[in-house]
C-alpha cells in the first residue's frame, strides 16, 4: 500500500492560501464538468490546480479546497494522500518521476535511476521512484514535471538534465531516433500513406 | 499480416495530424448521423454480432456490457465512463489512442453512450498522462464547435456531452468500480458487487465503464459492419488489437495487429526480433504485469488471443506483450512486480493489504536464495490463499504472476536456494 505522509516537523509552515483569479476560473471550470451537488468529484482537479500554483500541497490548500468543495477537510486530506502524484513536501523544480516497474528495469532503469539521484540536489531536482508509467515500449522513462522522456540510458539522462540546468527545455518524448511508440528505423506498418 | 486498410488507428504513431481536419481525411466522424440512426438497440446488436471484447484486461464481451444497461431511462440518468487510467505494467496503447487519435475515442463515445441512451461521458484519464489529456480536451473542444457534440450532436437530435477527469496516480483506479469512486471524489477503493455499474454505478446511476480501444473502435466497426470486424483473427477471439511489446526486444513498439497472430511472428516482424535471437529467449509475459509468464517452449507456437492463452494458464489482458532474454534474473523480474501490487494495493481487504507486502518481501528472499526450498510451496499456497478472496481483482493479478514463476521456474529457484546454502557451507 502506497503510504504517503508528511511529517509534520519536516514540512514549512504555511499560514495561508488562496487561488489567484487566474487559478480560480480554472477551478470554476473543472467544478462545471459535474453535475450540480456534486462537485466533491471535483477534488483531484482542484487540489491539482492548488499543487501547481503553489508548488506542492500544504496543509492549509487542502483546507481552502475543502472549502471551497463543501466537503470534510478530513475528506481531502484522504484523497491528497492515497494519490501518489500529490507533493505534501516542497520538491526542487523540477521532479524527476523515475519508472523502475519491470518493463522500464528489463531496459536499464536502475543506470537512469542512479544518475537522476547523482542529479537530484533538492532545489532543481528532486527525485522520486514511481510506479509504471504506462510508456512500456519507450522504456526506460523518466517524467519531468508535466513531460515524458523516453528511451533513456544514463548518458542521455545525463544529457536532458544538463540541458534543464542551463535552463534549456530539452525536447520531451523518445531520447533515440524515433517516432513516438513506432519501432526504432521507422514503422513496420502504415507505410503507404 | 492485417492489411493497413483494415487498421483502425491509422495514426497510432503521430506520423499525422490529430486534430479534427486530420481525423476526418482518415474517416472519423463521417456521416456519424447515418450511425444512430440505426437506433440504440441495432447498434447494440452489431456490436454483439462484431464479437468485440473488452481491450482492458478481462475480455469481457463489450456489445453484452452494453446490453445490460436499462432499456428505458428512468429517474436516474445514464453515463457512459470510459477507463483510461492505463497503468497496467507494459502497457501503453491507450496513451498513443489519446494522443494521436483521440477523435476516434469521442466519436466512440457518443456511438456507446447513445447505444446506452446516456447523455454523458467521462473520460477517466491517469493524471501522468497530462500533455494526453491537453490532446482529447483539444479533440473534445473541436467536436463542440463542429456541432458533432452538444445539445444536438451530429445533427441527431440526441444531447451528448463528454468531459474529461484526470486522476493523481493509483493504479487501482483501472479497475472499475475503483474508478466510479474516484470519479465521485474519493479513494479509489473498490465496491462490492453488486449492485454492479449498469444498475447503480456512477452517482448510483447506471453506469457502464468501457476501455478506451473498446470504445475507440466501436464507430469503425459499426461503418464497416460487424462481420468486417469478425472475420479478423479467430471465431470468439476477433477482431483487430493495439499490441505493446517492450523489454529484450531489439525494437519495442506499439502495433495493432489481427487478433490471433501468433507470438513469434508479433515478435520477429514488428519488433526486430529478440535481442540476441529467438534461442536467446527466456520467458515472455503476455498479457499485461497480472498475466502469468510463458517458457519459450510455449512461446514458440502460441496464438495471442484470448482462448489460446487461457489454455496455457496465461491470458491475454491488455495485450501487453513483455519479453525477457536469457540474461534475466526472471526471479527479481517477479519480485518487481510483487513490488508494484504492494505498493498499489488500496488497502481494503485484508488478504491483499497483508498478503501482497508477504509475498514480496519472501520474493525478495527468493532473489538472494536466502529461503528453504519448502517456503516455495508456502509462497504458491499463500498466492492461492489471497486469489479470490478480495474485493476486485487486484489481488489475483498479483498472484498470478508469483504462480507463474513457480510454475515454469521451480527448478531455478530451487537451484538459487542451493547455491546459498553452499555457499554459506563453504564459507
Amino acid at each position: 500500500m502506497a503510504m504517503i505522509t508528511a511529517d509534520p516537523q519536516d514540512v514549512p509552515k504555511v499560514d495561508s492560501f488562496s487561488f489567484t483569479p487566474e487559478y480560480m476560473a480554472k477551478v470554476n471550470e473543472v467544478i462545471a464538468n459535474y453535475p450540480p451537488g456534486r462537485q466533491a468529484s471535483a477534488v483531484i482537479g482542484v487540489l491539482d490546480l492548488a499543487q501547481r500554483q503553489f508548488g506542492w500541497l500544504p496543509r492549509v490548500a487542502m483546507d481552502e479546497v475543502a472549502r471551497i468543495l463543501e466537503m470534510a477537510p478530513i475528506r481531502v486530506y484522504e484523497i491528497a494522500t492515497f494519490y501518489t502524484m500529490f507533493q505534501l513536501k516542497p520538491k526542487g523544480r523540477y521532479l524527476l518521476q523515475v519508472c523502475t516497474t519491470t518493463p522500464c528495469w528489463l531496459r536499464g532503469s536502475d543506470a537512469v535511476m542512479k544518475a537522476c539521484q547523482e542529479a537530484a540536489d533538492g532545489t532543481t531536482f528532486s527525485v522520486q521512484e514511481v510506479e509504471c508509467l504506462g510508456a512500456c515500449v519507450n522504456a526506460p522513462v523518466v517524467q519531468i514535471n508535466d513531460d515524458f522522456y523516453e528511451d533513456l540510458d544514463a548518458a542521455s539522462t545525463r544529457r536532458v538534465l544538463d540541458a534543464f540546468r542551463r535552463g534549456e527545455t530539452p525536447k520531451p518524448g523518445p531520447q533515440v531516433n524515433r517516432q513516438t511508440s513506432a519501432p526504432e528505423g521507422g514503422p513496420t506498418t502504415l507505410k503507404g500513406e | 499480416m492485417l492489411a493497413d486498410k483494415d487498421r483502425i488507428f491509422t495514426n497510432l504513431y503521430g506520423f499525422h495530424d490529430w486534430r479534427l481536419e486530420g481525423a476526418r481525411a482518415r474517416g472519423a466522424w463521417d456521416n456519424t448521423k447515418a450511425i444512430l440512426d440505426k437506433g440504440p438497440d441495432a447498434i447494440v446488436e452489431e456490436m454483439k454480432k462484431s464479437g468485440l471484447r473488452g481491450r482492458g484486461g478481462a475480455g469481457f464481451p463489450t456489445g453484452l456490457k452494453w446490453s445490460f444497461m436499462p432499456k428505458q431511462v428512468g429517474d436516474r440518468p445514464h453515463y457512459l465512463v470510459v477507463n483510461a487510467d492505463e497503468s497496467e505494467p507494459g502497457t501503453c496503447k491507450d496513451r498513443d489512442i489519446l494522443r494521436h487519435d483521440p477523435h476516434l475515442l469521442v466519436e466512440g463515445c457518443l456511438v456507446a453512450g447513445f447505444a446506452m441512451r446516456a447523455h454523458a461521458a467521462y473520460i477517466y484519464v491517469r493524471g501522468e498522462f497530462y500533455n494526453e489529456a491537453v490532446h482529447l480536451n483539444e479533440a473534445i473542444k473541436e467536436a463542440y464547435a463542429a456541432g458533432l457534440l452538444g445539445e444536438n450532436a451530429c445533427g441527431s437530435g440526441w444531447k451528448f456531452d463528454v468531459y474529461v477527469h484526470r486522476g493523481a496516480g493509483a493504479y487501482i483506479c483501472g479497475e472499475e468500480t475503483a474508478l466510479l469512486e474516484s470519479l465521485e471524489g474519493k479513494k479509489g477503493m473498490p465496491r462490492l458487487k453488486p449492485p454492479f455499474p449498469a444498475g447503480a454505478g456512477l452517482y448510483g446511476c447506471p453506469s457502464t465503464v468501457n476501455n478506451v480501444e473498446s470504445i475507440a473502435v466501436a464507430p469503425t466497426i459499426m461503418r464497416r459492419g460487424a462481420s468486417w470486424f469478425a472475420g479478423i483473427g479467430r471465431p470468439n477471439n476477433t477482431g483487430t488489437k493495439v499490441f505493446c511489446i517492450s523489454g529484450h526486444v531489439n525494437k519495442p513498439c506499439n502495433v495493432e495487429e489481427e487478433m490471433s497472430i501468433p507470438l513469434k511472428e508479433l515478435i520477429e516482424r514488428h519488433a526486430g526480433g529478440v535481442r540476441g535471437g529467438w534461442d536467446n529467449l527466456l520467458a515472455v509475459i503476455p498479457g499485461g504485469s497480472s498475466t502469468p509468464m510463458l517458457p519459450k517452449s510455449i512461446c514458440d507456437t502460441v496464438l495471442m488471443d484470448f482462448d489460446a492463452l487461457k489454455e496455457q494458464q496465461s491470458g491475454l489482458g491488455t495485450a501487453a506483450v513483455i519479453v525477457m532474454d536469457k540474461s534475466t534474473d526472471v526471479i527479481k523480474a517477479i519480485a518487481r512486480l510483487a513490488y508494484f501490487y504492494k505498493h498499489e494495493s488500496c488497502g481494503q481487504c485484508t488478504p491483499c493489504r497483508e498478503g501482497l507486502g508477504w509475498v514480496w518481501r519472501v520474493m525478495e528472499r527468493m532473489v538472494t536464495g536466502n529461503a528453504r526450498v519448502e517456503e516455495i510451496d508456502a509462497l504458491y499456497d499463500v498466492t492461492k490463499q489471497i486469489e479470490g478472496h478480495t474485493i476486485c481483482a487486484l489481488a489475483d493479478g498479483a498472484a498470478w504472476p508469483v504462480q507463474g514463476l513457480i510454475r515454469h521456474f521451480r527448478p531455478l529457484m530451487e537451484e538459487r536456494i542451493r547455491m546459498r546454502t553452499q555457499k554459506l557451507a563453504a564459507e
